[in-house]
């Protein structure tokens, strides 16, 4: 941290798409955003991270496949075991999946194709460190833009996250109803986004990076950004 | 020497398998009507270098589980390998 102002980092990977409107949206809520490259076993001394969406690594294999073998993909492993924030969107999501440090894996939309609009998500924790501002049963408005965004897990898994109150985000209506009609993708349990038992990580597949400038859509982005931002600030990665 | 494998890797059974679903319900539309059961998966063809064979195949296990599949949602199975 510099004078008070969190220190984002935000990765790029080869195929990355959403670094540069996650540095901006870091910027626009009041953080200095640091560009971190894949290659480098650095994390720049930030507070928290960010992996943004994007193809890495073309989507070939699997989503998050090869990303999650990157250099500092070690670091952001360190980071999180010490309570850092970090936060995957989109293919940052699959990548935390891919990684193991999140639950559960994504794989093509029921629909088979590629949605992109916007979506209301349901807070199902304030325990999080992108909802901490945030309360239960809220509903915030993002968009989603994904062609492999269904969420599943193995049973076990899934209940684990059911048991552990992992889920973050579910998909819903603009008042919080949770059916298939408000879910883009057919995420089982309508999982939008999970977060790690102690909450330090999460993942989502809606961008908030898309969604913090009034000029440009919804600001359901904004909350999110301020819980990660208060989250760097308490520099639990330090 | 150098050996040749192939892996198919298949969602897990159980798991909802969007292109399988596809494929099957595009079938009747050509008149076969007496299909079920498909699944869409990733087949992989790959050459090892290797003293010999069983340590080529331990090694394929080895990327299989930690690359080729993901263990969440797939499973692999590595077909019988010819020296190549």
């Amino acid at each position: 941290m510099t004078d008070g102002v969190p220190r984002i980092g935000v990765i790029t990977f080869p195929g990355s798409l959403d670094d540069r409107d996650a540095q901006r949206a870091a910027t626009f809520m009041g953080a200095e955003a640091v560009p971190l490259w894949h290659a480098d076993h650095d994390l720049r001394g930030v507070d928290a991270v960010v992996l943004p969406g994007g193809f890495s690594y073309g989507d070939y294999l699997r989503c998050g496949a090869i990303a999650r073998f990157a250099a500092v993909m070690d670091e952001v492993r360190a980071f999180a075991e010490r309570g850092g924030p970090v936060l995957g969107i989109c293919n940052g999501f699959q990548i935390l999946c891919e990684s193991g440090l999140l639950h559960g894996a994504l794989i093509r939309n029921r629909s088979l194709r590629f949605v992109c609009r916007d979506v209301f998500l349901r807070v199902e924790t304030s325990l999080s460190v992108v909802t901490s501002e945030l309360t239960a049963g809220e509903t915030v408005e993002i968009p989603v833009k994904h062609g492999e965004g269904q969420f599943v897990a193995r049973q076990d898994e899934l209940r684990q996250i059911d048991d552990e109150g992992l889920v973050v985000f579910r998909y819903s209506s603009a008042d919080g109803v949770t059916d298939d009609t408000h879910d883009p993708n057919g995420s089982i349990e309508h999982i939008a986004g999970i977060r790690n038992a102690r909450g330090n990580v999460v993942g989502l597949m809606p961008h908030p990076e898309h969604a913090v400038d009034p000029d440009v859509g919804p600001t359901g982005g904004q909350p999110l950004f301020a819980s990660l931002l208060a989250a760097a600030m308490a520099g639990a990665g330090a | 020497m150098r050996f040749s494998f192939e892996v198919l890797v298949s969602l897990k059974p159980g798991l909802s398998d969007p292109q399988g679903k596809a494929v099957a319900s595009a079938l009747p539309a050509l008149g076969w009507t007496n299909v079920s059961g498909v699944r869409v998966g990733k087949h992989i063809a790959l050459e090892v270098e290797a003293s010999d064979e069983a340590a080529a195949r331990a090694q394929v296990e080895e990327m299989a589980a930690r690359l080729l599949s993901n263990p969440v949602i797939e499973e692999y199975r590595i077909l019988e390998a010819e020296e190549a």
